[in-house]
Formats: C-alpha cells, structure tokens, sequence
C-alpha cells in the first residue's frame, strides 16, 4: 500500500510540475503583453500621486482595481492552471503524508514538495486581497524550481520516521517553519519587483521592461513586500521558539549553536534588519529591499548548503 | 514619539551644529549608539559574525570537531583559535557585537518607554487646522434639511458628539476641541502598538539575562550506564560533566538510577529501512536519599525528570560481559564491557584491561558484531543492530598496560605499541572468535577468556537478550528554562501587537456651511506602518455621515 500511495504521489506531483510550467508559460506572456500597453491615464496620474507619498498604502489600494481591471485572457488562464498545478501538488503531498503515515515534510524532498505546496497557496491566498497577477511568473516559477529540485534531486523513499523526529514539535516546529519560507519568498519576489520598478520610476524611458509600467509604484510594492515579510517574521520567531522548545525536550538544551540553529538565528536577525531598515531614515526603499533579498538567499542557503555540506545535529536531509 | 533621531517617523534632523564640548560629544556618541542606523548595522554585523561559528566547529557543540580540526589543518587551526573562531559565540568580538547591540536597545527603550508612559495619560493632540493635508481627508456634507431650521452651530456639536460615540466605540481614546468657531473630534488609537514594540525589545533582553544568569548556574553531564548496574549521582560518577560558572559540587542532588532494561524497535515490513530503529526505551529507576522510588521509560524526545536534573536518552550499544583468567587460573578480569559502536548497525569496538593477571598483563582491542555478516573482503561487519548472530573477535597484547603510572588513560584506548601481540595480526596465532557462552584458551598459558552469557539455556540460534546493553544519557540542569521561555513568549505577543495593531489618529471637523448645513471633514495621521489607515477613514465617514443624516 505505501508503494502505491507514494508512486501516486510521485504522479501528482510530475503532473504539478508539468501544470506549473504552462502557468508561467501563460504569466510570462500576460507580462509580454502589458509591455505593448500604453498606460492609461489613470495610472498616470495614480503614479504622480504615488511619488508625492510618504510611504502610505493608499495608493496600492487604489492602484489594485487598476491591474485587476487589465487582467487579460493570459493572465486569468495562468491563474486557472496554477489553481489547477496547486491541487494536484496538494494531491501529492497528501498522498506522500498517508504512504508516510506522518507529515510530509521530515527530509530534503518532503520539505521542497510542501515549502513549494506553500509558496502557491501563499500565492494564490493574497490574490483574494490583492490582484498580484504580476507576481505570477515568480511565484509559479520559484514553486516549479523548488519542487523539481526537491523531487529529482533529494528523492527518497518512504522510511519508517527517524526516532528523533517522533515528536509533536515536528508539526508546529517545521510545520511554520514552511509557512514563513513561503511568505519570506513572496515579499522578496515582491521587493525585486520593488527594485526594478524604482529604477523605472527614476528614468522611465530609459527601461526596456515596459511590463513595469502596468504594476504599482515601487512604493505600493514595498509595502506590499513589508507585509508579506512582516508575517514570515513573526512565524519564524515562533518557529525559533518552538524549535529551542523542542531541542530542550530532545537534546536537554534549548540553544546550543548547532549550524542549523545558527542559520536560523542569522536569517531572524537580517529579517529584524529588513524591518528596522524600514523605519530608518536613508534606508526605506531600494535598501531595505535588498536586504529582504539577502534575506530569502540565507533562507536557500540553510536549506541546501547548510543541509548538504554542514554538519550538525539537524541531519535529516534523508540524503 | 521620543523615537531615535533618524525615525523615519522622527522630525528631520536640523542643520544648525551646536559647539561641542565634552558632554556634547558624550550625548552625540549616545546618540549615535542609539540611532536606528546603529542598530540597524550592528543587527547586519550580527548576522556576518554569527557565520563563520556554522563553517568551522565549535567547542561549545562539536568538541570532537575542533580536535578532528587541529589534526587536519595543524598550521591553520592555531591562527583560527587565536582569533576564538572556535568558541566565537563566546569570543570577544561576537560578544562585543550583541553587547552593543543591547546597550542600543536599553538606550533606545528607556526614552520611549518614559515618552510612551506619558503619552498613555495624556489627550489626543489639538486637531489640526488644516485637515486636507492629511491622509484619508474625505468631505461629507449631510442632508440636514430634515432637522428642521435649526441647523448651524448646534448641529455642528452634536454631530461631533455622536462621532466621538462612533471613535470612542471603536477603541479611540477621544477629545473635543473648539477651533474658531469649528467644532472638532481628535482621536487616537493603539497604543498597544508601542506597547508591543517595548514589550518585544525588553524581553529580548529579558531572555538574554535569563540565558546569562541561568547558565551560571546549569550543569550537564554524561554518563554510559550498563543494564543493571547503579549510577550514583554525584560528581565523581558522571563519565564528563560541564558545570557553569557558579556551579557548587552541593548543587547535585544524590540520588541513584539504575538502568534495568533498554529494548529496541526495528523495522521489520518496509524494505527500504528493513532494520531501522524505530524506538528506543530506556527503562529506568532512581531512588534519592530519602527513599523516594520513580521510575520511568526514557525515550528520545521523552526525558525523565529526577532531583531537579532532567536524564536524556543519547546513545546505546552492546556491553559484552567478559571474564579473563590468567595463566595462574585467577579472574583476573570480570566485568561488562561497553563497546562503542563504530556504524549504525553497531559493529563496536570495545578494549580490556586485565592489570592484575598474571604472570603478565593481558590487554585485548575486541570487536562486536550484534549480527555478524561477512563482507567480500573477508572481513566481518555486523549486517543488523539486533542480536541475529551475535559474534565477538578479540586481539590479545601482552605486556606493561601502563596503568601503574597513575596517569589517567581513557578506558576506550588501548596503547599498542609498548605491547606484544599474542593472539591476532601479525602474532601467527588466529584471532579469537567467540559466541555468547563460549570460553577460548589464551595461547603460552595466558589463560582464558569467556564471552558470558546472560540467557543460559535458551535454545540454539536464540541470541535474544543474551547480550547486556548500555545507554549513554546525558544530565541537565539549567534554571534558565523558565525564564527564558516567559520572556521568549513575551516577545512574541508584544512583537505581534507591535507589527499588527495599527497606531493611528483620525479627526472629524463640523462646520456650518453658508447655505445652512454642515460641511464635515475626515481625516486620519498614520504613526508607524499603517496600511488599513485610508479605508478606515473612509469607513468612519461614511458611518458618521449616515448617522447625522438620520
């Protein structure tokens, strides 16, 4: 039974993967086609306004309505395909958990299947908050890598759970661990459109990338970015607590300096800099961006070199 | 808002330079120290030297590691150490780093805190004169005509009379002003917002304190317990122990703990993990001096808590109980033997030392093998962690073991090279194999040696149980625990407040417009992120408006 459960996982999850990579097929021409769109002058004046501001949210919520109403054929075929991706990659990673007879997410590949499972439903959750058509192509794009990788790279079979890992803390400790990557994920995505667009706004017509004249102001995005970070901020403090807990209870310290105790450490501490940059004079805009970017690049870091090459107590790559 | 002078929420620095003598420079270090920049940089310079303690292994977590180190790279690791690369949470610099970090925090958290006291007993602020330049400013002019003639002044005041009812419902704190013939409601609300912030920052420090103080305090130990053999808990029984600074000997509660059983789960179905442990139990009692009796099933994620230590589950192995004879027919040796696993399927390795036999000293390096399997070079290595087809070979070293020097030599090391080699390698004799219960004979009158076994009179091919185990465990006492989980906790909630409650002011102005009516004004002031701010305004004047018009 656990043979067949896990190949049908394997199943859903090749044929998420295939899904995902129409999806973006589709996103990317949606941000071809912006590219040839004239701004309205609506946007225009919206833009004119957005500059003038001081960092106020006012202006993506109403610049929203603007990017909803252009949504074109493409993009809505993109977002119909990644609803369509994201249940057959939530039909994976419930198959894998009933072949494991545990949570999916106790080695390399689990942990790719659900941070990616994630990242879409992250994706898809905020569009009923706010139209992120634009974000299409990154989200379906990182969700695509992070699988494929997880699933040729790290495969392994379904094991009996390591002792260690027979624990409670395993669904809250890695289980928010998930849940913040994803948000971290989506306000970085977020910040790089946040760049690009500063620079649009700096000199308009000196950008090749028309696509940014259709998307909100480097402003709105960063606000967008922030609050996105915000969330994966605070569920990866508890992910931090939670996991001192759970360390306590297997290893009879909480804190003990273990390479993977340390990296979460380090990316608490750069997303701490992102919001204190944020609230510092100098540092609001392109700065504070980048560091939400160094941010999601220690996060990858952690999961591959630091589960791959660093030693530790946390060896549960499966590899 | 009493804010660090670089806030972005903070007035814009003013040009004009004062003179400065040395108090100036003192308050302009202080400043600089307590400025967000600061913060900001010192929380970057954080992260950069938190690195290098994940590339190179540290004392603290891997102490093997920094051997294993210094013996690879003997030219690099000296320099490496001098820089405290080794220890670097507990180097100079890296604390240096978070010292100053906190010393900006306490500076940064002691004028808000004061600043935000007062702010708590104080009334929202005069409401502006001119509300268009605010955010979220929205216009409403009521139909009033159904109130009759009486418009004007009156209908101005109680309009804002009942916005003050809508703010004050809604969780402003209100105040009514008077402007020039303007009627006016200043509101504020979250304040839980700066609340959060200090909560959050002053827990941090609160959990940096408990950790200090507590781990002053804590000790841990380790200690390889054999299936039923007692350990008494003090000092001189533990195999290591690392106590903290303030650690007195009088601190360990006496008590003794004896191991009786340790059983093991392997899995038996999926092919692809077939022998994989899939639960380890400890079962333990402990006594203390006053008689008290407890007992438990340690488990990997499961301690058991004893005379203010708590006992960890760490390792386990085989120890093969061995009795030596010497060539005069004395036990010379007698004893189980814990053997140090080498693989995950437990080959181990195991050393005796029998001083007293005589007419010379018998040594021996054994190996283990639970289920022995034969590998293609010819070689054994135990193929299954259970006790399948149990098998000890054993190598025989005659000769000074040089434990008469009173220098203290770990009972896991046999020294070789001072001794002969009787039995094994290059001796021409077969190296000794035995099964559980069978005894061999030392060659030139040596004597013998016996693998006892624990189940004699199983039946053939029944090797269960006939081998004791041993589990390591670890020991520890820290009473950093609590406090530093109440103070972790506190940063949490304070930090969710501080992110997610939103600080905002919002006025409503009423004036009597020419033509008879009112003319209301709304508008809002965000103070720190405030996304929601716009549609909360907006949401405010349109049920005030409908209100006024009833």
């Amino acid at each position: 039974m656990t043979e067949q459960l896990a190949s049908a996982a394997l199943v859903a999850i090749y044929s998420a993967m295939a899904v995902y990579s129409i999806a973006l097929v589709f996103f990317a021409i949606d941000i071809a086609k912006r590219s040839s769109l004239k701004a309205s002058p609506v946007q225009s004046e919206l833009l004119g306004q957005a500059d003038g501001f001081r960092g106020s949210i006012a202006v993506a919520k109403r610049a929203a309505p603007v990017a909803q109403a252009k949504a074109s054929r493409f993009e809505r075929t993109g977002f119909a395909l990644t609803i369509l991706a994201w249940l057959l990659h939530l039909a994976g990673a419930v198959l894998r958990g009933l072949a494991n007879g545990y949570v999916p997410w106790s080695n390399m590949f689990e942990f790719s299947l659900v941070v990616s499972l994630a990242l879409t439903t992250v994706f898809l959750g905020i569009q009923f908050w706010q139209k992120l058509g634009y974000l299409g192509v990154y989200a379906t794009g990182a969700s695509l890598i992070v699988l494929g990788v997880g699933t040729v790279n790290f495969y392994v079979d379904v094991t009996p759970l390591a002792v260690p890992l027979q624990s409670v803390w395993i669904i809250i400790h890695v289980g928010v661990a998930i849940l913040a990557t994803a948000f971290f994920a989506i306000g970085a995505g977020l910040s790089i459109l946040q760049l690009l667009k500063a620079r649009y706004e700096a000199n308009p017509d000196a950008s090749r990338l028309g696509f940014l004249r259709t998307i909100p102001s480097s402003v709105s995005l960063e606000s967008l970015a922030y609050r996105m970070v915000v969330v994966g901020f605070v569920l990866w403090t508890f992910t931090l607590i939670a996991g001192a807990i759970w360390a306590e209870r297997a290893w009879g310290r909480f804190w003990g300096w273990d390479t993977k105790e340390v990296w979460t450490f380090i990316i608490w501490v750069i997303y701490a800099g992102y919001i204190h940059a944020r609230a510092t004079r100098g540092w609001r805009g392109a700065p504070s961006a980048w560091l939400s970017i160094v941010g999601i690049a220690a996060v990858v870091f952690n999961y591959t070199i630091v589960n791959l090459f660093f030693k530790g107590l946390h060896a549960y790559s499966g590899l | 808002m009493s804010r660090p002078s670089d806030h972005y929420d903070s007035a814009p620095p003013s040009i004009t330079q004062p003179e400065l003598g040395v108090i100036g420079y003192v308050r302009f270090f202080w400043r600089q120290l307590t400025s967000m920049r600061t913060a900001l940089l010192l929380l970057l310079l954080l992260a950069l030297a938190a690195i290098p303690g994940s590339l190179v292994p540290q004392r603290s977590s891997d102490p093997n590691g920094v051997v294993q180190y210094f013996d690879a790279n003997p030219a690099l690791a000296p320099l490496l150490d001098s820089l405290q690369l080794f220890d670097v949470y507990a180097s100079v610099w890296f604390s240096a780093i978070y010292l100053l970090l906190f010393i900006s925090l306490i500076g940064c958290v002691i004028p808000r805190t004061t600043h935000h006291l007062r702010a708590l007993r104080s009334r929202p602020p005069r409401t502006p004169a001119r509300l268009e330049r605010l955010e979220g400013f929205t216009v409403r002019e009521p139909d009033t005509s159904a109130l009759g003639a009486a418009a004007g002044s009156d209908t101005a005041a109680s309009a804002i009379d009942s916005a003050r009812d809508l703010l004050a419902s809604r969780h402003y704190r209100v105040e009514l002003y008077e402007v020039g013939g303007a009627h006016s409601v200043s509101a504020e609300r979250g304040y839980l917002r700066e609340t959060g912030n200090l909560v959050f920052h002053t827990a941090l420090l609160g959990v940096l304190v408990s950790i200090g103080l507590g781990g002053s305090f804590a000790y841990n130990g380790q200690k390889v317990m054999i299936e039923g053999a007692p350990f008494v808990h003090v000092l001189g029984s533990y195999d290591s122990f690392n106590p903290g600074r303030f650690f007195d000997e009088s601190h360990l509660e006496p008590f003794v703990m004896t191991l009786e059983r340790f059983e093991v789960d392997y899995e038996e179905f999926n092919l692809n993990a077939y022998g994989v442990p899939t639960d380890f139990r400890a079962a333990v009692t402990a006594r203390d001096q006053e008689g008290n009796e407890s007992g438990a099933v340690i488990r990997v994620n499961h301690p058991f808590e004893f005379g203010g230590t708590r006992v960890y589950l760490l390792g386990n192995g085989y120890a093969p109980t061995i009795t030596v004879r010497d060539g005069e027919g004395n036990i010379a040796f007698n004893r189980a033997v814990p053997f140090l696993p080498q693989d995950s399927n437990l080959t181990s390795l195991g050393i005796i030392k029998a001083p007293d036999a005589l007419p010379e000293q018998l040594g021996m390096i054994g190996f283990f093998y639970p289920t022995a399997g034969v590998l293609a070079s010819g070689a054994y290595t135990s193929i299954h962690a259970d006790l399948l087809d149990p098998l000890l070979t054993l190598r025989v070293y005659t000769g000074d073991l040089g434990l008469d020097d009173g220098i203290p030599i770990s009972v896991y090391t046999l020294d070789t090279d001072e001794l002969t080699e009787v039995v094994g390698g290059d001796s021409g004799v077969e190296t000794i194999e035995l099964r559980p219960g069978e005894t061999a004979q030392l060659p030139n009158g040596l004597g013998s040696v016996t693998f006892e076994t624990m189940t004699p009179g199983a039946g053939a091919n029944n090797w269960a149980g006939s081998v004791k185990r041993f589990a390591s465990f670890d020991l520890h006492h820290n009473p950093a625990e609590l406090g530093a989980l109440v103070f972790a906790v506190l940063a949490l909630l304070g930090l969710l407040c501080s992110l997610f409650v939103p600080r905002r002011r919002v006025w409503v102005k009423a004036k009597a417009s020419p033509g008879g009516g009112i003319r209301l004004e709304y508008a809002g002031l965000a103070r720190g992120e405030d996304p929601g701010l716009v549609e909360a305004v907006a949401d405010i004047a349109d049920t005030h408006g409908g209100k006024v018009e009833e």
